[in-house]
């Protein structure tokens, strides 16, 4: 179904409700939207969201959906996490201002290349490198195996500054049933945790917690631009193929 | 932020929406051709500046422009002269 809409994407904005919303973390807010249809999409994908203000002033931002889509009685739930950066133009109003019953502009689903779906890749396993929040679409790849049963094995590597900013702690922390072959790694690079002393992503990190390239694990890195350029560039030294390595940066902005 | 640092950029990923307006198939899951330096690789790894006046998207290996994309109250202009290339597997 999505691959056809991915070969022919028209794309339009529709008008979404905030219905539910909770904080993640002291800086970070789960958003759940509901849009009265929805096509469907990949995890991994992403949406744009439109603000437009009282004088008709419009901007966009990209934000990654954290998990497949839900039924509900009035459409499709769709859940975003959004990072507030400080002297950001629009986070600040989604974390902080933005609240249930509230209308927003979505556009998507977005993105046909940094995504997974169980059907692709011939039972390789995985390989998700996650720099802060660019953990979202790589949950949702966690997600979506969950939420289809898949067996595919899952590593997961999540440098985060301090244990205080982890997303999504309490389901990767205690994973769920069905989620038997996800393994997860949390590396912390501002204090020590229990396995690591604090530092950034290192070569060892990604030989003894990632697979060995002779797997040929798909390997997808999300982040800020200097993690994904760092990380890729482990991952080529431990001999992953180029052609293995999928990345997806958020600039300055974040996501 | 006015100063256009190494790191200044999105990537190729962010292109999706913008270029949905334009063309038919999905910008990110096509591959394109740098016509400076050759590269041939997936957009969505081209580097991405949307801090200016509309979109400007440069090639990951020579930092060449690839593509403009300004949208203005009379229309959308687009400066594609830097892909000599573009191809979607279908």
């Amino acid at each position: 179904m999505t691959s056809e809409l991915l070969g022919r994407t028209v794309l339009s904005w529709r008008v979404a409700e905030l219905v539910e919303s909770w904080p993640e973390t002291a800086s970070a807010r789960a958003l759940v939207l509901e849009v009265p249809e929805w096509p469907g999409h990949r995890a991994g994908q992403h949406v744009d969201l439109r603000l437009t203000g009282p004088d008709g002033y419009t901007t966009e931002r990209s934000y990654s959906l954290a998990s497949p889509a839900e039924r509900s009685p009035d459409g499709w739930r769709l859940q975003l996490v959004v990072q507030r950066v400080a002297d950001g133009e629009v986070s600040p109003y989604l974390t902080d201002v933005f609240a249930a019953g509230n209308l927003i502009e979505v556009r998507g689903p977005i993105g046909g290349w940094f995504v997974w779906s169980p059907r692709e890749g011939g039972g390789a396993p995985v390989l998700l490198v996650a720099g802060g929040s660019g953990i979202v679409p790589l949950m949702s790849m966690v997600r979506e195996r969950r939420f289809r049963h898949d067996r595919t094995p899952f590593r997961l590597v999540y440098s985060l500054r301090t244990r205080a900013d982890q997303l999504f702690a309490d389901e990767l922390n205690r994973p769920g049933s069905g989620d038997g072959g996800v393994e997860t790694f949390v590396l912390h690079t501002r204090e020590d945790s229990p396995r690591r002393p604090a530092g950034r992503i290192t070569a060892a990190d990604l030989a003894a917690w990632g697979w060995p390239a002779d797997f040929a694990p798909r390997c997808f890195v999300c982040g800020p631009t200097g993690f994904v350029e760092e990380a890729a560039r482990l991952l080529l030294s431990l001999g992953h193929s180029p052609d293995d390595i999928k990345t997806e940066r958020f600039g300055p902005s974040g996501p | 932020m006015s100063t256009l640092q190494g790191n200044d950029f999105e990537d190729g990923n962010v292109l999706g929406g913008p270029f949905a307006e334009i063309f038919v198939h999905d910008l990110t899951a096509a591959t394109g051709q740098c016509r400076f330096c050759g590269l041939d690789g997936p957009m969505a790894a081209v580097h991405v500046y949307t801090r200016a006046p509309g979109v400007v998207v440069r090639c990951p290996g020579c930092q060449e422009v690839l593509l403009r994309l300004v949208s203005t109250p009379r229309g959308l202009e687009l400066d594609a002269s830097g892909l000599s290339h573009l191809s979607w597997k279908l």
